[in-house]
């Protein structure tokens, strides 16, 4: 027996309620806050390092709305995303110079096939350092990727949907996938970096003291023009708006007449695209390392968080904050720390606001 | 008179426990028929074991002429039946009018011209076409989770619940609202608590309990069966 009144009892819920509400408007307008002085101040004092973070952000965002969108529709974390786009780029490398590593160190092996020997491919466009012949190996890793992708989920993932598997073994399962992965690519390629052009190319000098490559106003306009692609789809397709049907309520998806085996199939082979194409744009302007994919699960997560998981226009801005974060640290510490920023970001916002920008209560 | 829908000795279950030992259930096209019974009797279970969602263990399912018997809830779709969930029966973060286009998934031509035939329908809906579903009021979710159901305008109507968690006055909504579907010619199958006003306005009803047919019979009589009326009607 309570000897509250119910009354009473009733106005502390509601003022509860009101608190809970006054916090969590009030963090995420701190957010948006932060968020705008930090890229005012990079975009008006660092030009050149908002426009590096820029590019990085916008490559992230592709691996990070496949991440969101596999998280929303499937309801795991992909924990093999990073090494997923790693592999895609490796295969990108694989079409364009037909190179494996070989039975003695240093000494590669070459299939004798790739994409390098069609005639003209390997002449530079324009202002590129690269030829078509990457952008032929880039769209042909797109669909090795996807259809990957697809044949990775009959094989791992459905078996433990349709056991009624957890979320804790679908974690270790998405994890078991990313150190296979990274384990074939090191057979495979070894460890030495790659890279897909060799020689030395210019960076151009533009107002502002911005100082860039060709390439990275090419990767960035290709990861905005995807970025866009993906929002057209989402939100104003069939198949896009299924997806977010099916990520609001599967059950109700399937009563209302829509395939989910279909839309699942869709989903991953969206995000194993946008995987190769993620992993082939960051590849041009960094190295080609099997480890690389690994390091770029904390920013990865920290983006998709930052937007509010499974919220695919939370994880594109939470991309770009991660990128011109990251790179606009420099000024205050070593490159070498540029990983730990995305450490920060993430716990910073799983303890102000731990749905995010975009977030919705559950 | 044809019959829309048909169960026939229908067994059916989740992992080892076996909730329905052979409910038989017929409706005719363009009837109203109310399923009642206490909880726990297994009325949920049948609507989602009729629209495959849940294996059938023995027995038949048909849809007019078709067997639909364990099809995919995508297939029973086409073949025209809707089914309205108890709860979370709307999509909340994608607009009123995705939530409808949804409904009209499998539907290859014709999404402007039933858009308008239903939006008609439900008045209130139409000035929000743009408004996210999660910011409708739980009488709203339910007038559109009913629109959702009819944009294929189906054969046959599953209704589970329909007034669940809804005001006295909005469940008088909802049931006219039922009335007037059933009435353009869409055959209904409900499962009501508020068994009184359910058998008020249905053809036909069924009680059922602890998974097995108890008693069917014409409504308005039902209403009146001293059994029922103890038993279900809170007499």
């Amino acid at each position: 027996m309570s000897i509250v009144p119910a009354q009473f009892n009733d106005r502390l819920t509601s003022l509860g309620e009101q608190y809970r509400r006054f916090s969590e408007t009030t963090a995420t307008a701190l957010l948006w806050v932060l968020i705008s002085i930090l890229f005012l101040w990079a975009a008006i004092f660092e030009t050149d390092l908002f426009i590096a973070g820029m590019i990085v952000g916008s490559v992230l965002a592709l691996g990070a709305i496949g991440l969101t969108l596999i998280y929303s529709i499937l309801g795991f974390a992909n924990f093999a995303h990073g090494d997923t786009m790693m592999l895609g780029a490796y295969v990108a490398f694989f079409l364009l110079t037909g190179i494996v590593v070989g039975e003695k160190p240093n000494i590669d092996l070459d299939v004798g096939w790739s994409l390098n020997r069609m005639p003209g491919a390997t002449a530079e466009l324009w202002d590129l350092s690269f030829g078509w012949g990457l952008l032929v190996a880039i769209a042909l890793s797109m669909f090795v990727m996807a259809a990957f992708s697809i044949g990775l989920d009959r094989v791992v993932y459905r078996p433990l949907r349709r056991r009624g598997s957890g979320i804790v073994i679908f974690a270790m399962a998405a994890l078991g996938v990313a150190f296979s992965i990274r384990a074939v690519m090191l057979i495979i390629w070894g460890p030495d970096p790659r890279r897909y052009v060799q020689g030395i190319h210019y960076a151009n000098h533009y107002p502002f003291g911005v100082v860039l490559k060709t390439d990275q106003i090419f990767i960035f306009l290709v990861a905005m023009g995807l970025a866009a692609v993906m929002y057209f789809v989402l939100f104003h397709s069939k198949l896009g708006k299924a997806m977010r049907a099916m990520a609001d309520n599967p059950d109700l998806a399937l009563v209302s007449g829509i395939n989910t085996d279909r839309i699942v199939m869709w989903t991953w082979a969206i995000g194993g695209g946008l995987m190769a194409i993620a992993g082939a744009l960051l590849a041009i302007q960094a190295l080609l390392r099997p480890i690389l994919g690994f390091e770029l699960i904390l920013p990865l997560f920290a983006a998709t968080i930052l937007g509010g998981i499974g919220k695919p226009q939370g994880a594109f801005i939470g991309a770009l904050v991660v990128g011109v974060s990251q790179e606009s640290s420099i000024v205050f510490f070593s490159a070498g720390y540029k990983p730990a920023v995305a450490f920060v970001i993430l716990v910073f916002i799983l303890l102000l606001r731990p749905r995010g920008l975009f977030g919705t209560a559950s | 008179m044809t019959l829309a829908l048909e169960a026939t000795d229908v067994v059916a279950g989740y992992g080892e426990a076996e909730i329905l030992h052979g409910v038989s259930i017929a409706v005719e096209e363009g009837e109203m028929v109310a399923i009642i019974g206490p909880n726990g009797a297994g009325k949920s279970t049948l609507l989602k074991t009729i629209f495959g969602l849940i294996p059938t263990r023995a027995g038949s399912v048909r849809l007019g002429t078709n067997d639909i018997t364990s099809d995919r809830p995508d297939s029973i779709v086409k073949a025209g039946m809707s089914y309205v969930p108890q709860v979370e029966n709307v999509f909340p973060s994608l607009s009123i009018n995705e939530n409808l286009e949804m409904g009209a998934y499998v539907r290859q031509d014709g999404l402007r011209e039933r858009l308008e035939v239903v939006y008609d329908m439900f008045p209130d809906l139409t000035s929000r076409r743009g408004d996210g579903a999660g910011k409708l009021s739980g009488g709203q979710r339910q007038m559109l989770a009913l629109a959702r159901a009819l944009m294929l305008d189906p054969q046959v109507l599953l209704l589970d619940e329909p007034s669940a968690g809804l005001s006295p006055k909005m469940v008088d909504s909802i049931f006219s609202k039922i009335v007037d579907i059933n009435l353009a010619g869409t055959a209904v199958l409900l499962i009501e608590q508020n068994a009184r006003e359910a058998l008020s306005f249905s053809h036909r009803a069924y009680v059922l309990v602890t998974g097995e047919n108890r008693m069917e019979g014409d409504a308005k009589t039902m209403i009146d069966n001293e059994e029922v009326g103890r038993l279900y009607l809170g007499e």
